[in-house]
């Protein structure tokens, strides 16, 4: 049975090797801050963290986790950039619907963590999830905010 | 939708013969019992009206209409007041991204003397305290805030003088020598404090007054503040809830496969046994134009279900909900623009034969757009459980509670009363959950769960959504107008061949022979144009169609603002300039094209030099939902392809709730406005749908992203709506500021089908 280690707790998942980490952290960890959208990693809605990189959760495959260190939107508090995007995210009030934020605030979590101070061609380079409610100037303008 | 526009109430309406005959039309055995044509050839108009009479015959209508609560009056039914002081307030309305719980808190917290900060609002169950819109409930047509604004209002000024009569009574002081503050009721002169939490049994008791004083405007402190959203921390921490994440104790996942022509029905199944013996899998199920597996996880139910080797039933002709073998969309259109018989007057003003026979010019043009999906970024999902207590209990994305409970009542075979309905908030929506036939996964979740005797979660894949959501219609109108010899516009003749979702899903309570929602944006145009005449023609879609995000106006403000521009390029005129003459006489709408003029640095329409390359710039403007908008694109080319550098964007909805939600509408509506008139297209070919998922059905991302400028002007006229206004100005002001720069004018959507020389 695969073990993998979500915010800092082992899992022993009972689950076929070919089943996406989306839908582990769903369906079994019930993890659901982590959203499904799209299942062809167009959308982003699933992005986590994978010893810090930002990874479309759909389609990474259980058997290919191994010991990496998967963070998600759940355990944003214990990360403090992720701390700082959040309350950037507040005070820009970007949200509107809401559905696409998880993955958009762990994909600038991932940003301003390799680079605290991104350009606006790092920004767009980064921040390729989409937004069907076009909250994507208010995103910008939360990640500048966090970066300082 | 233009339901509040419509002349007659829906009141006289449900007095009406057509009522009646709708309800007749709702066969003894109800609906569970019938195939799946019969139970979508009943209509929706038929659906609505079981809505309004749940489980009543209609001869007993009118006595219990005459009993019936009055909507937005009891005050238990909206607000609960914990122990801890905390406020929460049951909506009539749903909350999708639009704001509208923020609102609402500002609203009743006004009145309520309560901080709207510390509400949580829910959207109510089903009831009739909640039918707040002329005697529905809907979330849509950008009606909550403005049809609600007034009963809201009285709401929590009667909540508040509520509690100060149990305060009187438990102080044994006069009401008048009592006041309140956020929550708390206090005596001044004693300096005894009572605050809401602690008399909330017997304020909430007491018989509501009648014609309680409403806030002097003049001392509001939330209404018209940019209140943060209520919602902003949650969705920025994963922490909301949205039905895709509802979960209960014992349930089957289900993953469904729908036929891929509208109207075929599952035959065979050729390997049942081996994908019965998958992991996890529980059942194989047939259902109406599609097949299911329940599994214990979802993931193990869509392997299997698709791995289902399916014999469909021959695609029969096109109907109703019917999608012939050889259907495309560009035959479609086709047989639009052939369609040759007589249609009916949406509009008329003077003499068009005679501007006609006189005009010094005439400018004729066929403009079409394409069917649109919602895309809305949370698939479709819902869950059914039977009750040990003989409810059924629903979780499931939905716009209009009472329409689902009746529709699963039905479907279910039980009373509505024994339906339990819980309304999430919705992972955008724009249209897309209302009820629309075979479009709506709940149907097959009430189903499966009476199949397999266990609580069944149906989640839709995002292939499947591509196949089942319902469309905004493909659409098609005519122009020709008459041009006198100063190059003025003299007469203007629209035919517009189609049809609109008004019509296919409220026909029978808002039925006419003009469909307002295939019409809107060409009628009732502010421009002074002496002569008009605008038909319709009905000409039914077989695929299933929907309200999209401005309705009739997300294509027909297009069409009309990018043939005023070929009227002012064919008169030789300046396009801004030719709009404020024709609007010279409109002192609301000239005001706001003059303020986008300045909001954008003065109108200028190029094409001019500027950093990476030649620009130009578009104007139009639109009356959307009781709102103005006045609307100017910059844009330039970039390897052949549009770029969109800013929107500058008056609006005018009369008056405002919170000006920060207000913008942020504006800036999203204008996004998807953008993103439409820039890609989106769903298109037929041989009776099946040419997208699947994101990947072949793009939608607007960053890198295609303007910046949006927003002004807000509060004309004082009757508030209007805020959600979808924004949208139909982008498409005419984009295609408008492409045909200034490139001399190519495009009357077919979206821009990505065109080529413009590099
Ligand atoms: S769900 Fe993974 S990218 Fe869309
Ligand atoms: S906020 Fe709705 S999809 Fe991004």
């Amino acid at each position: 049975m695969p073990r993998i280690n979500v915010n800092g707790r082992d899992y022993d998942v009972a689950a076929e090797a070919d089943t996406p980490l989306l839908w582990v952290l769903r369906d079994t960890l019930g993890l659901t801050g982590t959203k499904y959208g799209c299942g062809i990693a167009m959308c982003g809605a699933c992005t986590v963290l994978m010893d810090g990189q930002a990874t479309r959760s759909c389609q990474v495959q259980l058997d290919s986790i191994g010991t990496a260190k998967i963070r998600t939107i759940e355990a944003i508090a214990e990360d403090e950039v992720g701390r700082k995007v959040v309350e950037a995210w507040v005070e820009q009030q970007v949200p509107q619907c809401g559905y696409c934020q998880s993955g958009q605030v762990m994909a600038a979590t991932a940003l301003l963590t390799h680079n605290p101070h991104p350009t606006d061609a790092d920004i767009l380079d980064a921040m390729t999830n989409l937004c069907r409610c076009g909250t994507y100037n208010r995103i910008a303008d939360a990640i500048n905010h966090a970066a300082g | 939708m233009n339901i509040l526009a419509t002349k007659r109430g829906a009141k006289d309406l449900l007095a009406s013969p057509m009522a009646e005959q709708a309800l007749a039309s709702i066969p003894a055995e109800g609906i569970a019992n019938l195939s799946r044509r019969r139970l979508l050839g009943l209509g929706a108009g038929a659906l609505v009206l079981g809505v309004l009479l749940p489980a009543l015959p209609s001869r007993v209508f009118a006595q219990a209409t005459a009993n019936a609560v009055k909507p937005g009056t009891r005050v238990p039914a909206f607000l609960v007041i914990g122990a801890d002081n905390s406020v929460k307030l049951l909506s009539p309305f749903v909350e999708g991204g639009q704001g509208v719980s923020t609102g609402q808190a500002q609203i009743v917290g006004e009145e309520l003397d309560v901080n709207p900060s510390r509400f949580t609002v829910e959207c109510a169950p089903p009831g009739p305290d909640y039918a707040v819109i002329n005697g529905l409930r809907l979330t849509g047509g950008s009606f909550s805030t403005r049809s609600s604004y007034d009963v809201l209002r009285r709401l929590g000024a009667t909540a508040r003088d509520m509690f100060i009569r149990a305060a009187a009574a438990k102080l044994n002081v006069a009401t008048d020598t009592l006041t309140t503050q956020d929550g708390v009721v206090i005596h001044a002169a004693s300096g005894r404090r009572l605050p809401y939490g602690d008399i909330a049994a017997e304020a909430l008791a007491l018989e509501p007054a009648e014609n309680v004083p409403l806030r002097d405007p003049a001392t509001f402190r939330y209404i018209r503040q940019p209140v943060p959203r209520l919602d902003a921390r949650d969705k920025s921490t994963g922490k909301a809830v949205y039905a895709i994440d509802q979960k209960v104790e014992g349930m089957l996942y289900a993953a469904v496969q729908h036929t891929p022509h509208l109207g075929t029905e599952p035959l065979s199944l050729a390997n049942e046994a081996a994908v019965k013996a998958m992991p996890g899998v529980h059942s194989i199920h047939k259902l109406p134009g599609a097949v299911a597996v329940t599994a214990d996880s979802w993931f193990r139910a869509r392997k299997a279900v698709e791995a289902l080797e399916v014999t469909w039933s021959a695609p029969a002709p096109s109907g109703f909900a019917t999608v012939a073998a050889d259907y495309s969309s560009q035959g479609l259109l086709d047989a639009l623009k052939a369609e040759t018989s007589t249609g009916v007057e949406a509009e008329k003003a003077g003499d068009v034969a005679a501007a006609f026979a006189t005009a010094a010019k005439i400018v004729e043009a066929d403009y079409d757009a394409p069917y649109l999906a919602h895309g809305q970024l949370e698939p479709p999902s819902a869950i059914a459980r039977f009750n040990a207590d003989g409810t059924l209990e629903l979780w499931l994305q939905n716009q209009m509670p009472e329409l689902f409970q009746s529709i699963a009542a039905k479907t279910a075979d039980l009373p509505a009363e024994k339906v339990v309905l819980h309304s999430p908030i919705l992972g955008g929506f724009f249209g897309r959950h209302f009820a629309y036939g075979s479009s709506n996964p709940f149907i097959q979740s009430i189903l499966l769960a009476k199949a397999t005797s266990r609580p069944v979660k149906v989640l839709w894949s995002r292939e499947e959504e591509f196949r089942m959501d319902a469309l905004r219609p493909l659409s098609f109108s005519r122009f020709k107008a008459a041009l006198d010899k100063d190059g003025r516009p003299t007469a203007l003749q629209v035919r517009t061949v189609g049809e609109g979702p008004t019509g296919r899903w409220f026909g029978a309570i808002f039925g006419g022979p003009v469909d307002s929602s295939a019409v809107e944006g060409i009628v009732e145009k502010p421009y002074a144009i002496a002569n008009r005449s605008m038909e319709f023609v009905k000409f039914p879609h077989p695929v299933t169609i929907a309200f999209w995000r401005s309705v009739g106006h997300s294509m027909n403000d297009y069409f009309y603002e990018s043939f005023l521009d070929e009227i002012a390029d064919a008169g030789g005129h300046d396009p801004y300039a030719l709009r404020l003459e024709l609007l010279k006489d409109k002192p609301r709408h000239l005001k706001l094209l003059q303020t986008v003029g300045a909001l954008s640095g003065g109108w200028k329409r190029g094409p001019y030099e500027a950093e990476g390359g030649k620009r130009a710039r578009g104007v139009s403007m639109a009356s959307p939902f009781g709102s103005e908008t006045a609307t100017v694109a910059e844009v330039s080319l970039k390897d052949g392809e549009v770029r969109v550098h800013d929107l500058w964007i008056a609006f005018d909805p009369g008056s405002i709730v919170n000006p920060a939600i207000v913008k942020s509408q504006v800036e999203s509506a204008a996004a998807l406005g953008l993103s439409s008139t820039l890609f989106e297209e769903l298109a037929y070919a041989d009776g099946v749908r040419q997208s699947s998922n994101f990947d072949s059905y793009p939608i607007l991302a960053r890198d295609h992203m303007p910046a949006v400028h927003v002004e807000i002007v509060e004309s004082g006229a009757p508030m209007g709506g805020v959600g979808e206004p924004g949208l139909p100005g982008i498409g005419p002001a984009v295609v408008n500021a492409v045909a200034a720069l490139t001399g190519t004018r495009v009357r077919s959507l979206p821009l990505a089908k065109a080529k413009f020389g590099a």
